[in-house]
């Protein structure tokens, strides 16, 4: 059986995780939900370092069940923490080499100088004292560091959480290389809305040490009846390609499943998939097909359900196309001056475009 | 130039002989203990710290005293040890060895205690994730970060030892050559009025002592900028 099949049930003093999952095989699984909903131990829970009961099963090999508990150094993963936490007695050289050394011959896939230039650890390779480096340096080492043992799984708690702005933006691109790159499955925890929008194939989300709900992101993030639509940057993620460069005005147009959407132009080149999210906040809809607008993103959609926001707005999500959702959040007023009900068919207007690359 | 009679030789070599026993064998004990201690989360670990601790705050003379009665003939390990035909340990070298043991217990479990326990669970954990079994996670990651709390531990105890009188006299009683160590000579030399012998071992003893310190925190200096 392929995919990763787990359900762990755990109680600690003031928590209980109760969780089960099936992820796929390939992509990036986000674990997503607000601190304190299990996230961490979840993923403790798949490497290992916490004896919970219950099952797991990767790619039809058994890790745990009732059993069998494979131990931590046993069990074929890399494991990314939040803070970086290089072993300070050792170089960078040593700390990479540290799981390396300890994976047998025969199943190493990855060589290290392919993981030194994947993550552009050439120039901090011979610095001798880990603790010298700056926080997103850091970062880059423990990931190349886990890496190394050619895990046929990649963990990753919060591996941004601790490291500031610029250092964040600064691995993202690493972190979308290796999404790319690499042809294991990653599971990432995070409480940051703009990563798993960024980062996931496939989106796990967590309350209170349950599995809510299971699946695509751009579906499940477009749900109404998650708590994922109450956040401030709520909204729908679009997968597109590019479809056209327009030089005169500097624009790029994207295609997908629906419509199109007009960008800043984009150094890609035809046809590469780009990742756009489309926050609620910056939708607006008009009944009519709107005359003499600067916006140039306007979308003919359905309406599919509309759900209280507060005690002043609504969020309404639509539907473009057979596949695609988009949500919007508007004022309860304009709702009814409108007279928006299900199933109407309006016209969105995008204000901004927020591109995921 | 003041001559040591060839007594007072043989009480500073029993002397050094002890230390270094008692130094090593504290850390083949005090190691896993203060590991156990450290990473434990057992009801009765606070018990076994007491215990450990105790010689802390017991005057060496009492613990002397119960360790002698219960290696003398009606003792429980007196009688262990004359069942294992090694005979009885008061009065001989391995008795002191023993004794010294216990009495610096505490001194070398708690700095290595304190260093496992700043080192934290975290490097173990990415120990584990990149393959390290248990016992590779501890020589290749815990001894490694922990080794300010051993040199710590190390010079303790072998001063400690060095310096101890009242377990000594109370268990190996006054034995050239056996368990005549420097604090029972110095004392035999001030019992017999004879304060030029004694002025000469006691600043000895106090010169060695400052000059093991100096270079174990010197060199101890060295060997962390070498490890950074």
């Amino acid at each position: 059986m392929n995919g990763i099949g787990a359900r762990f049930k755990m109680q600690l003093d003031n928590f209980s995780l109760d969780a089960a999952f099936n992820a796929p095989a390939t992509g990036v699984t986000a674990l997503f939900g607000p601190s304190g909903s299990g996230k961490t131990t979840l993923l403790r829970c798949i490497a290992g370092l916490e004896h919970a009961s219950g099952l797991l099963q990767v790619n039809g090999e058994i890790w745990q069940d009732n059993a069998i508990f494979l131990p931590v150094h046993k069990r074929p993963i890399g494991y990314v923490f939040q803070e970086a936490s290089l072993f300070t007695h050792l170089s960078v050289r040593a700390n990479l080499q540290y799981g390396l050394k300890r994976t047998p011959v025969t199943e190493r896939k990855v060589p290290l100088g392919q993981v030194v230039e994947w993550l552009s650890l050439g120039p901090l390779i011979e610095r001798r004292d880990p603790a010298k480096l700056s926080g997103g340096e850091r970062q880059r080492v423990a990931i190349a560091r886990a890496l190394l043992t050619s895990p046929r799984i990649l963990l990753m708690d919060e591996p941004l959480s601790a490291l500031d702005n610029n250092s964040r933006q600064e691995i993202l691109p690493y972190l979308e290389r290796l999404h790319r790159e690499l042809k294991i499955p990653v599971f990432y925890v995070t409480h940051a809305m703009d990563e798993v929008a960024r980062l996931a194939d496939h989106l796990l989300l967590l309350e209170k040490g349950r599995v809510i709900a299971s699946g695509k992101p751009g579906e499940l993030l477009a749900r109404l009846d998650l708590p994922t639509v109450h956040f401030d940057d709520a909204g729908a993620v679009i997968e597109a390609a590019v479809a056209q460069h327009d030089e005169a005005y500097h624009l790029t147009r994207l295609n997908f499943n629906g419509g199109s959407l007009w960008v800043s132009k984009l150094a890609q080149s035809f046809g590469a998939q780009i990742r756009v999210r489309v926050l609620a906040r910056d939708v607006s809809i008009a009944t009519q097909q709107p005359q003499g607008s600067s916006i140039s993103n306007i979308l003919a959609a359905r309406i599919l359900e509309i759900c209280d926001e507060g005690s002043d707005k609504v969020n309404v999500k639509m539907s473009i196309g057979d596949a695609q959702m988009l949500l919007s959040r508007i004022t309860r007023r304009s709702r009814d001056l409108l007279g928006l009900k299900v199933g109407m068919d309006v016209f969105a207007q995008l204000k901004s475009v927020a591109l995921m690359t | 130039m003041h001559t040591f009679a060839p007594d007072d030789l043989q009480a500073l070599w029993l002397t050094l002989k002890l230390a270094a026993t008692t130094t090593c064998l504290l850390l083949l004990i005090a190691t896993p203990l203060a590991w156990w201690l450290a990473y434990s989360n057992k009801w009765y670990k606070g018990l076994l710290a007491a215990v450990v601790a105790l010689p802390l705050v017991i005057p060496p003379t009492v613990l002397g005293f119960y360790l002698l009665l219960l290696m003398g003939p009606h003792g429980l390990i007196g009688e262990m040890t004359a069942r294992l035909a090694l005979g009885r340990l008061p009065f001989t070298f391995a008795g002191l060895v023993v004794g010294s043991v216990l009495f610096s217990m505490p001194f070398a479990v708690q700095p290595i205690q304190n260093a496992f326990e700043s080192i934290g669970c975290r490097p173990l954990e990415v120990a584990a994730t990149l393959r390290a079994g248990a016992w590779d996670r501890f020589f290749s990651v815990a001894l490694p970060l922990a080794r300010p709390g051993f040199l710590t531990a190390i010079i303790l105890a072998f001063a400690h030892t060095v310096g101890e009188f009242g377990v000594v006299l109370m268990l190996g009683g006054n034995i050239p050559g056996e368990t005549r160590v420097l604090s029972v000579a110095i004392y035999n030399h001030v019992e017999a009025m004879e304060y030029d012998a004694a002025q000469w071992l006691a600043g000895g003893m106090v010169l060695f002592s400052f000059l093991v310190l100096l270079s174990l925190y010197l060199a101890g200096g060295k060997l962390w900028k070498g490890a950074r």
